[in-house]
C-alpha cells in the first residue's frame, strides 16, 4: 500500500529531502556568487575532483596509507582493549594498579602525544599507528571494563549456585554481559582512530588522506579539501554501520528498539 | 524415616560494613525435612527467611552450625540442591531451553545431551513452543516456569524455592501454585519453600515452619493436615482458615513486639 509506505519510510524521506536541500542550496551560493566558490567549493567541484582524482595514483597511495593506519591501529586497540578491560574488570588488583595509568591516559587528548610520536617513530605510517592506537584503546577498555563491572550480581549468584567454575562464569555470564559495552566502545573508539589518523597527517606525514588535505587546504584547493572530508566523513558512516550490524547479531536477546 | 536436610543450629551473623556492628540474622536455626516432604518457611519480612535458603544452598557460609543432606554435612552449592530465585534471574542473553541447560553445562553434560534433558522439562512446566524464546518475550509467570525447570532439571535431592511467585500478581499467583503442586507430584521432590505469603505456604505444604522477626528463629512447627491432591478450592475450607488464623497471630505477635522494642 503506498500510503503505508509513505508513512513508514518518513523520516528517510524528510532527511534525504533536506540533505538534498542543503545540496541544491551550496551549489546555487557558488553559482551565484552569494559567496566565493575558491572558499566554499561547491559540489559540481567536488565531483570534478573526484573523478579526477579516481584516475589518479598518488590518490589511491594516499587511501591506502591511511587506510593501513586507521585498520591496523584499530584493530591493534581492539586486540588489547578488550582482553585488558575484562582482565581489570574482573581481577580488582590489576585494575588498583592499572586504573591510574588509564585514567591520565583518559585525561589527556591523545593527539597530544603527536610530537612525540614522531619524534619516536618518524613521520611515517608508524607514529600515525601509534596515536590511532592510543586514542581508540582507552575508549575499548573503559566500556569493556565497566561492562564487566555493571554485571549483575543475580546472574553471578546464579552460576555460583550451579557450581560453574571460573571459566564457565567468565563465557557464560561475563561476555555475553559485557558484550553490548564492548561494542559501545568500539564505535565510539572507531571515532578516535578516525581522529587520529586525520591529526596525525595534518601534522606531520608524506601522504596519506588527512596529507593531501593538509596540502590541499595551504594551496587553497577547497574542491580536494572537501573531497578528503567528504571521503572521512563516509569511512566513519561505514565503519559504524557495520558495527552497528555485527551488534545486532550479538544482541537478539534484547527486546527490539531497546536504547542503552 | 531418614531425614533428608537437616539444619543443626545454623547461626549467620553480619558485620555491618557501615558502621562494623555485628548483626545476628539467624539465630540457633534446627530443623529437619523428610524425603519428599514440601515443607514451608514463613516469617515477618528480614527474618532471615532468604538468608537461611543461601546457607543451605551454600552461597552463604554459615557463621556456626551445619547443614547436612543425606547424612553428609555441605558447605557450598552442589548438585543435590537446586534454586529456583525469587527474581527469575534467567540469563537474559540465552534462550528458554538454553537457559533450562545451563546448570548441565556446568557440570559438564554434553550439550545435545543437555538440550534432550532439558526439553523434557521445558515440557513439564508447560512451556514447550516457547523452547526458542528469549526471556524479555514472556511474562513473569512463564519466566518462573523457566527459573522452575532450571532447577528441576539437575534432578536435584532438594529444591529450594525462594518467594518465587512474589512478583507475580494474585490471580497468576494462585494458577502457579496450582502449577507447582501438579508439576512437584510428578517431581516428586523435597521441598524447602521461602514465603512471607501464610495461605501460599499453607496451600503448598505438608508442614510449615513459622520463623520470628530478627534475628530469625524457628517459633513453631505447624503441620498442614490437609489431603492431597490439592485445589484452589481449599483456600475456602474452615481447616485451612483456622491455620491461617493460627500462623497469622503467631507472626503477628512477633511484629507486634519488634514494633515495640
Amino acid at each position: 500500500m503506498p500510503g503505508n509506505a509513505l508513512q513508514r519510510y518518513t523520516p528517510q524521506l524528510v532527511g534525504a529531502a533536506a540533505l538534498l536541500g542543503f545540496v541544491g542550496f551550496w551549489e546555487a551560493a557558488a553559482a551565484y556568487k552569494l559567496a566565493d566558490p575558491m572558499f566554499i567549493s561547491s559540489p559540481s567541484r567536488i565531483a570534478t575532483v573526484a573523478a579526477e582524482m579516481w584516475e589518479d595514483p598518488d590518490f589511491w597511495r594516499d587511501v591506502k596509507v591511511s587506510s593501513t593506519e586507521f585498520i591496523w591501529g584499530y584493530l591493534a586497540a581492539i586486540a588489547v582493549g578488550i582482553p585488558l578491560g575484562l582482565v581489570i574488570g574482573w581481577y580488582k588488583r590489576a585494575q588498583y594498579a592499572l586504573g591510574p595509568f588509564i585514567d591520565v591516559l583518559n585525561a589527556v587528548p591523545r593527539v597530544t602525544f603527536m610530537p612525540i610520536m614522531v619524534l619516536w617513530f618518524g613521520i611515517g605510517i608508524w607514529s600515525k599507528f601509534a596515536v590511532v592506537f592510543l586514542g581508540a584503546v582507552i575508549p575499548i577498555i573503559l566500556s569493556t571494563y565497566s561492562g564487566v563491572r555493571t554485571n549483575e550480581a543475580r546472574y553471578l549468584r546464579v552460576a555460583k549456585s550451579f557450581g560453574a567454575s571460573q571459566m564457565k562464569t567468565f563465557t557464560s555470564i561475563i561476555l555475553p554481559g559485557t558484550a553490548p559495552y564492548i561494542f559501545t566502545g568500539l564505535k565510539y573508539a572507531s571515532g578516535r582512530a578516525l581522529l587520529g589518523v586525520v591529526v596525525g597527517e595534518l601534522y606531520a606525514a608524506t601522504a596519506g588522506v588527512g596529507h593531501m588535505i593538509a596540502q590541499a587546504g595551504n594551496a587553497f584547493e577547497t574542491d580536494r579539501v572537501f573531497f578528503g572530508v567528504l571521503l572521512f566523513t563516509f569511512t566513519g558512516l561505514v565503519v559504524t554501520s557495520i558495527l552497528a550490524r555485527m551488534e545486532k547479531r550479538f544482541d537478539r536477546w534484547r527486546p527490539e528498539g531497546a536504547v542503552r | 524415616m531418614n531425614p533428608k536436610l537437616v539444619a543443626r543450629d545454623v547461626c549467620l551473623e553480619y558485620r555491618q560494613p557501615r558502621t562494623g556492628d555485628r548483626l545476628l540474622a539467624l539465630d540457633r536455626i534446627s530443623l529437619s525435612i523428610n524425603e519428599g516432604e514440601f515443607v514451608s518457611i514463613v516469617g515477618p519480612s528480614g527474618c532471615g527467611k532468604t538468608t537461611f535458603l543461601s546457607v543451605v544452598d551454600g552461597l552463604l557460609p554459615a557463621t556456626s552450625g551445619e547443614i547436612i543432606v543425606d547424612g553428609l554435612s555441605v558447605n557450598k552449592p552442589g548438585p543435590d540442591r537446586a534454586v529456583v530465585f525469587q527474581d527469575a534471574s534467567l540469563l537474559p542473553w540465552r534462550t528458554v531451553l538454553k537457559n533450562v541447560c545451563y546448570g548441565l553445562e556446568c557440570i559438564g553434560v554434553r550439550a545435545s545431551e543437555a538440550q534432550e534433558r532439558a526439553m523434557r522439562f521445558v515440557q513439564m512446566v508447560g512451556l514447550d513452543g516457547f523452547e526458542n524464546s528469549y526471556p524479555y518475550e514472556l511474562s513473569g509467570g512463564m519466566q518462573q516456569r523457566v527459573n522452575l525447570a532450571r532447577a528441576l532439571v539437575m534432578d536435584p535431592k532438594i529444591l529450594l524455592m525462594d518467594e518465587p511467585f512474589a512478583a507475580l500478581d494474585a490471580q497468576t499467583r494462585e494458577y502457579m501454585q496450582e502449577e507447582l503442586l501438579r508439576i512437584w507430584e510428578q517431581a516428586n521432590k523435597t521441598v524447602l519453600f521461602i514465603t512471607h505469603q501464610i495461605d501460599e505456604a499453607i496451600f503448598l505444604s505438608d508442614r510449615v515452619i513459622v520463623f520470628s522477626a530478627r534475628p530469625g528463629r524457628v517459633r513453631e512447627h505447624v503441620t498442614v493436615d490437609i489431603e492431597r491432591p490439592r485445589s484452589l478450592k481449599l483456600k475456602r475450607d474452615p481447616r485451612f482458615h483456622a491455620l491461617e488464623d493460627r500462623i497469622w497471630s503467631l507472626i503477628h505477635d512477633d511484629a507486634l513486639a519488634q514494633a515495640r522494642s
